[in-house]
């Protein structure tokens, strides 16, 4: 485990999160009454397209943006790991002294930071690297160092900005072994993504679309939660609001009515992402050309 | 080759700062040069003293300018008051011990007077005091002394300042349970170490290769050099929170010092500059180090004779820092409600 702070995952509180938050900078709403809880022991996931208001909310969560309206819930500055999506580490330190510099931000003592940065230098498999500056490091590696630097405190909030954004499948699954470990410690993990499989592993899922929560729940939730039925065709239907995905077309039907040679199909959490916004773009009342 | 210029064009005009310094430093430095650049001095400031100081102050020639006649001064008031800058020459109108003592610290004052008496052989000989030989190095290595420190100071600062900001490090800063000051003097204060062992090798060095005297007091020439590091400093932090990159901070700094070499009275005299650039030389902290470094350096200047210069560095120093903690703070505050500068970045992040 790396949080081992004697937390169990069964002493789980939802406590953390944002009630009915807005965000407005000047007159864009970068989030509109978002709501969001954050349980002890489980990773929540926030997805969402490029501007969609993730890293916003992530940093409304950590107190680096303040809402315009709503309630924040989070723990004191001592308690919560913040990972930017810049990395947030030194490129022009080692990976030794970005730790020991986070560790001495975060009041830990000379011993037990040394102990402390020893046990997740082991866990990330930087060991080896440890003289070594970070600008130096591949992606992966860099991310890594950027998520021990944020728990290297174990705090009770992680926050996570897109950790495994633009890094190699293999360490994309370190990452998330190291993240999974966190939260099977007991540790609230709130993390911005894009991938939606990443999404999928998560205990809850928010999916936001231009500032505006889209749906919340579980992945199962929100895949069930999905109004009308998905149905695939081999090729292009006219009239009917459809997408492709490996080599086939998939097809949202509304009002549950089969277009003509469709073969009904249980949509996964990416079809019901898909199909939550045209619902949701469906529902917006039609602006004027 | 037209795509290509096109481009550059539309890049160019998109750097709004790159523009203006194209623009409008060409005309700032032509009026600047036209009005700064001049040795010559026309109105020597000029003291007369000792008995017959009422009737020789009307013989003098017109370049001497009399700014205060004292009949009971002897020659000991006189070096007195050239040490404290008071005035560049000393006529002591003395029947028994008639002398003309002139400032050797302020080098083309000097020149001028030099040139005036040489065409009045009534007058005595003039006696060149601090800087007996005119040697241009005394006077310039205590000036770019100060150079040399706000160039660090001012440069440095700003780009170790804004690296923070450009790494999105500043950004973690932010939510670390650091208080703001400090985030801000664990910042500053490494710079200001080295700033002051910079200090240190650059008067080593001005000493031992350049042959300066240090005639005066070294602990007021170090709260002088204090001083005006609080200043240069402040001002590398003030230019680094109005930067979003390392490019941008080194053009704003430059054109910082650019003002500070032209119209400190580094090169050119503050005393030969017209009115209306001259008192831009009296914003700028450069300005008062030199006076200061001369003063001790040359003249062995007293403490109160610094007085007005330490002062002003003082306030110019209590100024631009405190302009930069502010600024500083907002970086590391939570933003929402902040200017369109902190909205922009919140908005490429949402």
């Amino acid at each position: 485990m790396i949080a081992s702070r004697g937390r169990q995952p069964e002493d789980r509180t939802t406590g953390w999160g944002l009630d009915r938050v807005t965000v407005r900078f000047g007159r864009l709403t970068a989030l509109e009454r978002v709501s969001l809880g954050v349980g002890a022991g489980a990773v929540t996931a926030v997805i969402g397209a490029d501007a969609a208001g993730k890293t916003t909310l992530l940093r409304v969560l950590v107190g680096a943006v303040r809402p315009s309206e709503g309630r924040v819930r989070r723990p004191e500055k001592r308690q919560v790991g913040y990972m930017s999506a810049g990395s947030g580490t030194y490129g022009d330190l080692t990976v030794d002294e970005n730790l020991a510099f986070a560790a001495r931000a975060y009041g830990l003592s000379r011993g037990v930071a040394r102990s402390r940065i020893g046990e997740l230098l082991d866990r990330t498999d930087l060991m080896a690297a440890r003289r070594r500056l970070a600008g130096l490091l591949s992606g992966g590696m860099r991310q890594k160092l950027a998520l021990a630097v944020a728990i290297v405190h174990e705090p009770e909030l992680v926050v996570l900005d897109e950790p495994t954004t633009g890094v190699d499948p293999v360490s994309r699954a370190e990452l998330w072994r190291l993240i999974a470990e966190l939260a099977a410690a007991g540790t609230a993990v709130l993390m911005a993504t894009t991938y939606v499989d990443e999404a999928e592993r998560a205990g809850s899922v928010l999916v936001l679309l231009r500032g505006r929560p889209l749906a919340l729940g579980t992945p199962e939730e929100i895949r069930r939660a999905v109004p009308g039925e998905l149905y695939e065709l081999g090729g292009r239907i006219d009239d009917w609001r459809a997408w492709r995905r490996a080599g086939r077309w998939r097809v949202w039907s509304p009002d549950g009515r089969a277009p003509e040679g469709a073969r009904l199909i249980e949509p996964d959490l990416e079809d019901g992402l898909v199909m939550a916004q045209l619902a949701y773009e469906a529902s917006q009342p039609e602006v004027a050309a | 080759m037209l795509a290509m210029a096109l481009k550059e064009l539309r890049q160019l005009a998109r750097d709004r700062r790159t523009v203006a310094m194209m623009i409008v430093l060409p005309v700032v430095l032509l009026v600047v040069f036209g009005y700064a650049a001049r040795f010559d001095i026309d109105k020597v400031p000029t003291i007369v003293a000792g008995p017959a100081a009422d009737e020789a102050a009307s013989n003098l020639p017109s370049r001497m300018d009399v700014i205060a006649t004292h009949p009971e001064w002897g020659r000991d008031q006189a070096i007195d008051a050239l040490r404290r800058a008071q005035a560049t020459v000393v006529v002591i109108a003395d029947p028994q011990h008639p002398a003309v003592l002139v400032d050797g610290a302020n080098l083309f004052g000097a020149q001028s007077v030099l040139r005036a008496l040489a065409a009045n052989p009534s007058l005595p000989k003039a006696e060149v005091l601090f800087n007996p030989d005119l040697a241009t190095s005394f006077v310039m290595v205590p000036a770019l002394m100060g150079l040399v420190l706000v160039f660090i100071g001012t440069i440095v600062t700003s780009l170790g300042v804004v690296r923070e900001r450009q790494s999105g490090t500043l950004e973690q800063l932010a939510v670390m349970p650091f208080r703001p000051r400090d985030v801000f003097l664990g910042k500053v204060l490494p710079y200001f170490g080295v700033a002051i062992v910079d200090l240190v090798i650059v008067v080593v060095a001005g000493l031992w290769i350049f042959g300066v005297p240090f005639s005066g007091a070294p602990w007021i020439f170090a709260i002088g050099a204090l001083l005006f590091l609080f200043v240069a400093l402040g001002m590398g932090v003030l230019i680094s929170t109005v930067s979003q990159n390392q490019g941008q901070a080194i053009q704003l700094a430059m054109m910082t010092l650019l003002p500070q070499i032209l119209l400190s009275g580094m090169i050119f005299p503050l005393d030969s500059m017209a009115i209306g650039v001259r008192w831009i030389g009296y914003l700028l902290p450069l300005t008062y180090f030199v006076q200061i470094a001369r003063g001790v350096m040359i003249r062995a200047a007293p403490f109160d004779a610094l007085l007005v210069p330490m002062g002003m560095l003082l306030l110019l120093g209590v100024i631009v820092f405190g302009l930069s903690v502010l600024r500083f703070q907002r970086d590391l505050a939570p933003s929402g409600t902040g200017s369109r500068h902190r909205r922009s970045e919140a908005e490429a992040s949402a």
